[in-house]
């Protein structure tokens, strides 16, 4: 007789204990710690911080280990993680002129206040296996330089002060924040930007790139990049005043794109913007891509049709902790709404037969 | 567990969901959006439902979970286990045991009470969505009451295929106002949608929760002329003997044989303990 299959309990328990076993892999190797990932698998854990959403890189660095180094699988532990954490409230906008810039270039000036500073960077290295970290990680100490003593200006005020550029309407309201209320559309600008921020990297590149290549070309100056240490504030009511809660890296890029104009307006550049915890600058420049492509009513472009202009289709399908759940889920049984296809699809093709037979 | 809260979500979310749960009762069919929260099983494996059912359950409580009508689907053991872990709340197979039953893909056959609530998984509450794919469009849609275009897809179905080709997730009107989906459940499940139990839907990824009270009108959508049918397989139940349940088809042996059994596994059980014989089970008694 047929025994109903049973044991699901079982195997969920065994299917885990042999997972914990395959995560650690060769007992003979050594173990990684923690410390190492967040030291030495940096860009990583700053990723899984950046699409994760939460400034933590011993727990970014936790959850690269726990996931056997799938970082979507890193990320959706750090959301889970950070979705159970009190909001305290939003600090003060962070000052990113006054940045602590570890990278910044520029490629619309040949120079500027500031300098180009390229910064530990992969740029012009050439990618070739190093046979060497084989055997040994040791490494020459780099040059040393001193911090400069000023601010960094922003290329953008450059700009800014010959009214080249289109002005950002600024303003004091608090930001809708995507975690605490459902998304709806149209979306402004600060939640887009909220959205692309904690986005998948890939989809964003594919986004930024699709705007390179002609859908909705918008040809994108790096004005500037620079990557560094920012101080966050927040007003503490108790304190009447604001306090140094952290410090945080991270990479910000502003774009110079097209300009536009009319017969009342003469023509201004317009701008791209991208903020990425971390040192991310992939992510960070496609952002500012996709930022600007987004941008296209408020600008009073055209709609051309392409999927970095439709702000639906972008805020929708960008974040990879929604796909790759949804996505997976297919792996769940699904044998009701098969069967109940099974039936129909049998009793079409019945009626079908049954007509053609009449017919003959 | 004690580092998190009853049920695991924080009282300010569960008071969030409830406020959309209310509002979702107090307009039947309509999809409330709500700030869905990242939990720690994946979007797509019932984030909606754990989330409603974290809102409603009480320490009181008695959990059911099924997938596809059993509870020993291994997704529905993951979902009783966190609330077992997370809530401490009582858990049964037992449908009329239960005050809080979530569900993937089925009603329970046995009918249900009004002191029950059902909660449903959801992972396209849309029922618009294939025919028109921008969510702008689709609320606007159900805003001016603008359903022609699911009756001109349920036309071509007709038109081509001499029926109606949908088995499961077969879109109804609650109470004379809103097209609802009523998540993947086979269209034999339908006319169960009229109950006494409160009914509420949650889709985590899409952000939406909706919700049937006790006693609402739920009608399937059709045409006179090709009314609506509820359909199952043309078998009885080969362990339990039913004619009136819906049935997983399963392959048996290399040759493709195949026998019929009960999806829901309470109510095979059940039938069996009270001494029911299907045509599999007599065959070996012989």
């Amino acid at each position: 007789m047929y025994v109903a299959v049973k044991g699901g309990e079982a195997a969920i328990d065994n299917a885990h204990a042999w997972l914990a076993e395959e995560r650690r892999g060769d007992p003979g190797t050594a173990e990684l710690s923690v410390a190492q990932i967040r030291e030495q698998l940096a860009l990583a854990v700053n990723r899984v911080m950046a699409e994760g959403s939460l400034y933590d890189a011993d727990l970014a660095a936790l959850a690269i280990k726990q996931a056997r180094g799938d970082l979507i699988e890193a990320i959706f532990l750090i959301r889970a993680y950070r979705t159970t954490l009190p909001r305290f409230g939003g600090s003060k906008p962070v000052e990113t002129d006054k940045m602590a810039c570890d990278r910044r270039v520029s490629a619309t000036f040949k120079d500027a206040p500031g300098g180009q500073v390229l910064g530990p960077t992969f740029d012009y290295t050439h990618r070739l296996l190093d046979f060497k970290l084989m055997a040994d990680g040791a490494v020459p100490d780099a040059t040393h330089a001193d911090a400069l003593a000023q601010d960094t200006p922003h290329i953008m005020g450059f700009l800014d002060r010959e009214d080249l550029i289109q002005p950002e309407p600024a303003g004091d309201d608090t930001p809708p924040d995507l975690t605490r209320t459902p998304l709806e559309l149209p979306a402004d600008r600060a939640l887009r930007l909220q959205s692309l921020t904690r986005a998948d990297e890939g989809f964003i590149l594919g986004m930024a790139y699709s705007t390179q290549r002609g859908y909705a070309r918008n040809h994108a100056f790096v004005a500037e990049l620079r990557i560094g240490t920012v101080a966050v504030e927040m007003d503490i009511p108790e304190l009447g005043f604001a306090i140094e809660i952290g410090e945080i890296t991270l990479t910000e890029c502003e774009t110079v794109n097209q300009f536009k104009g009319s017969k009342t307006e003469p023509p201004q550049f317009t701008r791209g913007y991208g903020l990425v915890f971390g040192m991310t600058e992939r992510k960070a420049i496609s952002m500012a891509l996709v930022d600007r492509a987004l941008r296209w009513k408020e600008l009073g472009e055209d709609d051309l049709g392409a999927p970095a202009q439709d702000e639906e289709f972008v805020l929708y399908h960008a974040d990879n902790i929604q796909a790759t759940g949804f996505l997976e889920h297919i792996k769940l049984p699904h044998y009701v709404d098969f069967q109940s296809e099974l039936e129909l699809i049998r009793k079409l093709r019945r009626e079908a037969q049954s007509t053609h037979e009449a017919a003959e | 567990m004690t580092e998190y809260n009853f049920a695991y979500l924080d009282e300010q979310t569960k008071r969030m969901i409830r406020r959309a749960i209310l509002k979702g009762l107090a307009i039947p069919g309509y999809q409330v959006p709500f700030a869905s929260r990242e939990m720690p099983m994946p979007y797509g494996w019932g984030t909606g439902g754990v989330q409603v059912s974290a809102a409603v359950l009480t320490p009181d409580d008695t959990l059911k979970v099924i997938d596809q009508g059993a509870d020993d689907t291994t997704n529905a053991i993951s979902i009783r286990r966190f609330f077992e872990k997370t809530a401490g709340v009582a858990v049964t197979e037992a449908t009329s045991d239960a005050s809080v039953i979530q569900t993937r893909h089925r009603i329970p056959e046995e009918p249900l009470r009004d002191d029950q609530i059902l909660v449903y998984q959801v992972p396209i509450p849309e029922p618009l969505r294939f025919l028109e794919p921008s969510e702008v469009e689709t609320r606007k849609m159900h805003s001016l009451e603008e359903y022609g275009l699911m009756h001109v897809k349920l036309y071509e179905d007709i038109s081509q295929h001499g029926a109606i080709a949908t088995a499961y997730a077969y879109p109804v009107k609650v109470e004379g106002r809103y097209v609802m989906d009523p998540s993947p459940i086979p269209k034999f499940d339908n006319p169960k949608l009229e109950m006494a139990a409160i009914q509420l839907f949650g889709a985590g990824r899409e952000q939406r929760i909706y919700a049937i009270p006790p006693y609402t009108q739920v009608v399937s959508l059709d045409f006179d002329d090709y009314p609506f049918e509820a359909t199952k397989a043309d078998h009885a139940c080969d362990l339990c003997g039913a004619e009136d349940s819906y049935l997983d088809e399963l392959i048996v042996d290399d040759a493709g044989a195949r026998m019929f059994m009960c999806s829901d596994t309470d109510y095979c059980a059940k039938r069996r303990a009270q001494g029911h014989v299907g045509a599999q089970a007599a065959e070996d008694a012989a």
